[in-house]
């Protein structure tokens, strides 16, 4: 069995010995470090990259709810600016009302007395007619012609009478 | 029809170029030509893996970091975070007898971690070591270790001894276990192999076997690779935390 071989175990504790400080001596100085380097600069972005993503969501939420309050800011300003205009109209157009009435009972005022004035002259021209018929009608029956004012008294009396 | 064979002949130590010092032989062997390839192997793969330092990682660099999350991950799951101190020791540990394990797994190759005093002497380094640290970190309270709590003061007269043996038992039972599962399975392999010839027609038998051998030794060179390091990994917390 070569392994109880004595005389070979100095040579193999010795190279034993140098390759295995040789391997430590590369990794604790180069490899881990760097390994260590690579795992911690991965951690440290992808942290980063976290912290950053959490960062403008709460910068996100903070623009949405300035946007919210300015749309209810706008809505509640519509709603105030309509009810304004609403009065204003409604308002208006009472005005405008009142006065086309007030206008409507003007003419029709004049228009009334435009028709008396009418019915007066109609009345006035009927007693010139009545005279006329009158002494006409004398004529044709008496033969004789009477002058306007006696006609125009008996006119007037007749009317009188009558109403 | 005889059968020649020389299973253990693989595990031969030849100089490859004698070098002596007095009377000590430090020739360079087979078995340090396989430490030398290993710590390239092992050098190669975190120092180049970890050249380009990418954030998002290729192949080798995968790799490289599987490799170091793995052991880190091993270390704060059995010793806790004080045992990140020991991170290099233990990372070097891991791959210098994984790259051993699987570098002899090459046809023709040599393992070097089939040698009772290789194995040995890094369980003795991490016997020697884990003691130190304890003595260091506890002082005389460290003897306390060896004294199970709740037992009745009857039974310790029985229980410190077998503690006691089961501590100092350690270095060999972790030398031990790495050397005979190498030895083991690559003597099987030759077994096997020799089988091939001898069988003539039928030698395709052994060497299936030997195909599916090949496959359970190299899971085996993994998991000793592993185990060692584990065990080392529960001595150092039974020596940080006692108990």
């Amino acid at each position: 069995m070569p392994q109880l071989d004595l005389a070979t175990f100095p040579p193999q504790l010795i190279w034993l010995l140098i390759t295995f400080f040789a391997l430590y001596a590369v990794m604790s100085w180069v490899g881990l470090p760097r390994v260590r380097g690579i795992l911690a600069a991965r951690k440290g972005r992808i942290d980063g990259d976290l912290e950053k993503a959490t960062q403008m969501k709460s910068e996100a939420e903070a623009v949405i709810a300035a946007y919210e309050k300015a749309l209810a800011e706008a809505r509640m300003q519509a709603q105030i600016t309509l009810r304004e205009t609403t009065d204003r109209l409604n308002a208006e157009a009472a005005q405008r009302q009142a006065k086309v009435a007030e206008e409507l009972a003007r003419e029709t005022t004049a228009a009334e007395k435009r028709i008396a004035e009418a019915k007066t002259q109609a009345l006035g021209s009927l007693r010139e007619v009545a005279i006329e018929v009158t002494r006409a009608a004398a004529q044709k029956l008496t033969g004789r012609d009477i002058d306007a004012q006696h006609a125009g008294a008996a006119v007037d009396q007749a009317m009188r009478e009558r109403g | 029809m005889a059968i020649e064979l020389h299973p253990l002949e693989q595990f031969t130590i030849e100089p490859l170029i004698p070098i002596h010092f007095g009377n000590v032989d430090a020739s360079f062997t087979n078995s340090a030509l396989f430490m030398v390839a290993a710590v390239v192997v092992a050098s190669a793969l975190m120092v180049l893996g970890s050249r380009r330092a990418s954030l998002v990682p290729g192949r080798w660099q995968s790799l490289t970091e599987i490799a170091y999350e793995f052991i880190a991950g091993m270390i704060d799951e059995n010793v806790g975070h004080e045992g990140q101190e020991y991170f290099p020791f233990i990372f070097t540990l891991f791959l210098f007898i994984l790259l051993g394990n699987l570098l002899g797994m090459i046809p023709y190759g040599f393992t070097f971690t089939s040698h009772i005093i290789v194995t040995f002497a890094m369980a003795g380094v991490v016997f020697l070591g884990v003691t130190v640290i304890g003595i260091a970190r506890h002082g005389f309270h460290f003897l306390s270790f060896f004294v199970p709590h709740g037992v009745p003061p009857v039974l310790l007269l029985l229980l410190v001894p077998i503690e006691v043996l089961s501590y100092f038992i350690r270095p060999f039972t972790l030398s031990i276990r790495l050397f005979a599962n190498m030895m083991a399975g690559h003597t099987m392999l030759a077994i096997f192999a020799g089988f091939v010839t001898a069988m003539g027609i039928f030698g395709f038998v052994p060497l299936g076997v030997d195909v599916l051998l090949i496959f359970l030794e190299i899971l085996v060179a993994v998991l000793q690779a592993y185990v060692f390091t584990i065990l080392t990994c529960l001595y150092l917390r039974d020596a940080i935390h006692l108990h």
